[in-house]
């Protein structure tokens, strides 16, 4: 039944990819201002040639087949402003760099997220509670780009413990990471507090106590399998705002990634690079969200959606 | 049984007399007052207030222009010539700030109403004929909640050059999803109501109930969503601005004056401090309102 559940949003997903590609391409074609009319001007021979390699002088629909095609083949097409360079190329280059940013700040919001979370929670209205779940307000309301410049300006230019951007040693890791990651460690701690103090009400939480086993055991080992499941219905939204964060994150702090590539291209108006770009970003997109919904159904024996 | 002889004691016991939380009042007045009682969401809801008060009588008080330029003067330090210093190109920092926060409140405005607009419209014609339409529909939402806005828009922007008409439109479109499926879940519940029932009986035609029945009372809710869909909207026109891709020079936004104070931070950290402060508390007093507001309109939803 859960199998069904997922293969019923595959196929939702399908169609939209569909339009999601058509739209994508025909913007490129009818965008106000063809890919080289910015430049100075073309001579008519050499704008001739221009179209023929990059099949623009081919009727409408055989370049929308060609481009289904090349999709098909993972082929993004060539950069219109980079000579020699393919929206493929800049990808492998920069999508690691993205990843490991990105897979570096999921980790410091579950690890910080769910350790103060589960404090609150064991101890609430103490301390423990008051001042995580005190700073997780600052975490929701302060967008990346105001907490990345602080974090740069206070522990990089005044203290002068961490480098202030690049992306070429493990310190250069950390504040980047921090930033990308501390709105969800917010969220995250709020959710793994509300998750865990509903959960311990519950009748299976008082068996667990009854057979003797430790407050901690009875945690780790039967509270939080139930008392998490509203971080991991979190994970996707947290995951497709990670990727969006890092556009900011990776202009505040100079990082090669695919984040600072697409903003550069949509900002010279590249637009190959910028539909590739947006296309692998709404895959990955889609992608997590997918994830998170089979690692929902294995969490909760209940869930078994229908 | 037992809850008849409750009333009738209440209603004995307790005689005219009732001011504050019974039948006279009315929900707008309840609200008013509890929202009074919740000191965050007051002092929000005041500071916002103000802000828009300063916003709008800018043009009069602000000590320069918003691009007079002075390059003698670039990056000079808060003074009581310059309240919060001077920019790169020594324009007024406290100037564009004020000119600065007319942008992004009306950014904030302007598209929540937009997405007020579409989704209270979705949301209404879809609960209230119901059936294989507000199943397709709603099925159109839930696709559309798929899809990754931010990345849309900055689309738009790239294709369609940077129009802050547009960005008003395309930031009102990616905020309505979630206030179609509120009044939706609010149109269904109210249709059957006996007063639409009455409605019909009088020959009001659909449109009639729509308009002046159906929607005036989703009202509660929306207008808490909305209040939760300025600071977005604010936020994700800051977001825009900070990379390039809003509001452009020499106009500025919340958004393209804290990314110029990234640029400067290291010589002149006030002029990121500055703007940083201010969208961070008016983020903060929306946010707070926002709550207060559906705190206050919804007692059986306050705790989470």
């Amino acid at each position: 039944m859960g199998l069904r559940y997922l293969l019923g949003r595959l196929a939702v997903m399908i169609p939209v990819f569909i339009v999601v590609v058509t739209v994508v391409f025909f913007m490129i074609r009818f965008a106000p201002g063809g890919p080289f009319d910015s430049e100075k001007q073309v001579p008519p021979d050499i704008l001739k040639n221009l179209n023929a390699k990059y099949h623009l002088d081919e009727p409408l629909v055989q370049q929308y087949l060609r481009y289904w095609g090349d999709l098909s083949r993972f082929d993004l097409g060539p950069s219109f402003k980079y000579a020699n360079r393919t929206v493929n190329e800049i990808i492998a280059e920069s999508l690691p760099v993205s990843a490991e940013l990105g897979l570096i700040s999921l980790v410091w919001a579950l690890l910080i997220g769910v350790t103060a979370g589960g404090l609150a929670a064991l101890k609430p209205n103490s301390m423990f509670d008051y001042i995580p779940m005190s700073f997780s307000i600052l975490g929701i309301c302060l967008p990346t780009f105001v907490i990345g410049p602080l974090f740069v300006l206070v522990f990089a230019v005044w203290a002068g413990w961490l480098p202030v951007g690049g992306w070429n040693t493990w310190q250069d890791r950390i504040l980047p990471s921090l930033t990308l990651g501390f709105a969800y460690a917010a969220y995250i701690s709020r959710l793994t507090r509300g998750g865990l103090m509903e959960i311990r009400s519950q009748d299976f939480i008082r068996t667990a106590r009854a057979k003797g086993l430790s407050e901690g055991r009875v945690i780790v080992k039967h509270a939080l399998r139930g008392g998490l499941l509203p971080v991991v219905s979190y994970l996707g939204p947290a995951m497709a705002g990670i990727i969006s964060g890092a556009l900011v994150t990776e202009q505040i702090f100079n990082i090669p990634g695919l984040g600072r590539f697409f903003i550069q291209s949509a900002v010279n108006r590249d637009y190959t690079v910028v539909m590739g770009t947006s296309l692998l970003y709404f895959s990955l997109i889609f992608v997590a969200n997918f994830l998170v919904d089979i690692v929902y159904v294995f969490l909760d024996p209940r869930v078994r959606y229908e | 049984m037992s809850s008849e002889v409750m009333t009738i004691n209440t209603t004995t016991i307790a005689p005219p007399i009732q001011e504050d939380d019974s039948a006279g009042v009315s929900l707008w007045k309840d609200a008013y007052h509890r929202l009074l009682k919740n000191k965050l969401a007051t002092f929000g809801g005041l500071f916002i207030l103000f802000e828009v008060f300063i916003c709008i009588i800018t043009p009069w008080i602000a000590p320069y222009g918003f691009d007079t330029q002075n390059l003698e003067l670039t990056l000079a330090k808060p003074s009581a010539a310059h309240w919060l210093g001077t920019d790169t190109l020594g324009r007024d920092l406290f100037t564009r700030l004020l000119y600065g926060g007319r942008i992004s409140m009306m950014v904030g405005f302007l598209a929540s109403m937009v997405s007020v607009i579409v989704g209270v419209v979705y949301g209404a014609i879809s609960g209230f004929i119901g059936g294989k339409l507000d199943n397709f529909m709603m099925r159109v939402v839930d696709v559309l909640f798929a899809l990754p806005f931010v990345f849309l828009v900055i689309i738009l922007m790239v294709f369609f050059g940077r129009n802050i008409f547009l960005l008003f439109v395309a930031l009102g479109f990616t905020q309505w999803l979630t206030m179609a499926r509120i009044v939706r879940g609010q149109v269904i519940s109210l249709k059957e109501k006996e007063f639409v029932e009455a409605a019909r009986s009088l020959g009001i035609s659909n449109w009639g109930i729509i308009y002046r029945h159906l929607i005036p009372n989703t009202l509660g809710p929306v207008i808490v969503y909305l209040t939760l869909t300025v600071p977005s909207v604010i936020l994700d026109e800051a977001f825009l601005s900070f990379l390039g891709l809003g509001v452009q020079a020499p106009m500025a936004s919340w958004g393209t004056l804290i990314s110029n104070g990234v640029e400067v931070m290291e010589i002149a950290p006030w002029a990121l401090l500055f703007p940083a402060i201010t969208l961070s508390v008016t983020l903060f007093s929306l946010n707070f309102l926002g709550d207060g507001l559906r705190d206050a309109l919804d007692p059986k939803g306050a705790k989470d």
